[in-house]
């Protein structure tokens, strides 16, 4: 029988909080109350189901080749793996991951996006991809560029690649993004330093990984990813009040 | 030392190119198969055919334009495991407008966890540039006042006023019924986020 218990709550300290002026677009759009904490009804304890609608393209992991106009995107070739754990380090099978960025030079894809980089017209800058029975999943790219964003000035983001992820709850759901181990620009960035917790950060720290790499084509990066954990349930809960 | 367990990965921000994403065609990417999109129900799903819109808001009172929503719902049964209701969707606020709208079945009512009953609503999780953790709130019915007065998780809301924060409005529009919900980040009405 699946698991029906609650899951973990959320430790908003391993979170950045909604507000956070040192990058400025939060002041506005963070809400000032408290939130409301309540318990997890059937609905949030359940989630979209995306494996038997059928698979996903062959190339939809490929963001080398996925919006190919025939020729390979440019830039460093990547592979990014890793795991879905949940907080009990059990792996989280068959949940969908999107991923999405700028080319090589720093520039997306996206029609409100008009920084001077040019688009490499072989790249699309997204991606998709179902964790396997053992929560692994895998991604070929290639390396994103920094770019600048007007924050204080002309602030540099460090490369980085935006993931989202669905988990099998809907309370499990996650966007972040990832980071290169190494990247100068990360202790730098308005965006990173919302996270009050250095060790936080460095979860989101994706680390050279040479012994997956893809001889004569790709160096890897491993990054893993932990969800909420479902407790299991020792005893039903009595019925309250009524 | 107390049993050690993993950390949930820390959230950042969706940011403004979410869609690339998420919604590839709102960017300007050809479109993929099997994308989430805001139409839900279509063909012969049961229930009532409602729209949901609205705006996001912020503190200043403009809209969040670059803001993506994600609904999920039961289905006009009150269930979530209908193979042909996945009960997912996703929508853009409009870059020139902020407005967003989501086409779906009016969910039924459904257990809570004591065996009392929850109105029907729908859940809804806000992501936008400058939102560091997704919000998470709940649409309920202004047609269903009854079921909404004694609904577990909105007699939690320790505040009464703000309970009607999470109601959308029915009417009509072009003949088909509608839900208008409007998301105020900050302010006077703020909406209900729930830490869940
Ligand atoms: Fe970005």
């Amino acid at each position: 029988m699946a698991e029906t218990g609650d899951f973990n709550r959320r430790d908003r300290k391993s979170h950045p909080p909604a507000f956070t002026p040192g990058y400025k677009t939060s002041v506005l759009r963070a809400p000032r109350c408290a939130l409301v904490s309540v318990e997890q009804g059937v609905g949030e304890k359940a989630g979209p189901i995306f494996v038997p609608r059928g698979g996903l393209d062959p190339l939809d992991n490929d963001l080398i080749r996925n919006f190919s106009q025939g020729g390979e995107a440019i830039g460093e070739r990547i592979v990014v793996h890793g795991r879905v754990l949940d907080e009990y380090a059990r792996p989280v099978p068959n949940t969908l991951i999107e991923v999405w960025q700028a080319n090589a030079g720093g520039r997306y894809r996206h029609k409100n996006d008009s920084y001077l980089a040019p688009l490499d017209p072989n790249f699309g800058g997204t991606g998709r991809c179902l964790t396997n029975a053992e929560g692994r999943y895998f991604f070929r790219t290639i390396r994103p560029g920094p770019y600048p964003w007007r924050n204080d000035g002309s602030d540099w983001r460090p490369a980085h690649i935006h993931f989202s992820i669905f988990g099998e709850a809907f309370v499990q759901r996650l966007i972040s993004q990832l980071y290169f181990e190494g990247d100068p620009l990360i202790p730098l960035c308005p965006i990173v330093n919302t996270i009050p917790d250095p060790a936080a950060v460095d979860r989101l720290v994706a680390r050279l990984d040479m012994g997956q790499q893809m001889p004569f084509d790709a160096l890897a990066y491993r990054f893993d990813i932990v969800l909420r954990g479902r407790r299991q349930t020792f005893f039903e809960n009595k019925r309250e009040g009524n | 030392m107390p049993v050690a367990y993993l950390k949930e990965t820390p959230s950042q921000t969706a940011g403004p190119y979410v869609h690339i994403g998420t919604l590839p065609a709102v960017a300007g990417l050809p479109v993929r198969s099997q994308e989430n999109l805001s139409v839900l129900a279509s063909g012969s799903v049961p229930g009532e055919r409602i729209r949901i819109t609205g705006v996001v808001w912020d503190g200043a009172g403009h809209p969040v334009k670059d803001a993506l929503l994600e609904l999920w719902q039961a289905d006009a049964a009150g269930r979530h495991d209908n193979p042909d209701f996945p009960g997912f969707g996703r929508a853009a606020a409009d870059f020139a407008t902020g407005a967003f709208s989501f086409e779906t079945v009016k969910p039924g009512a459904l257990p809570w966890r004591d065996g009392r009953t929850q109105a029907p609503h729908v859940c809804l999780l806000i992501f936008a540039r400058g939102i560091n953790i997704h919000l998470h709130t709940r649409m309920y019915f202004s047609d269903e006042a009854e079921a909404n007065a004694a609904d577990p998780m909105l007699k939690s809301i320790e505040h009464a006023g703000r309970r009607t924060t999470l109601v959308g409005e029915r009417g009509t529009e072009d003949g088909v019924v509608t839900y208008r919900f409007d998301i105020h980040l900050q302010g006077e009405n703020e909406t209900v986020f729930f830490d869940v």
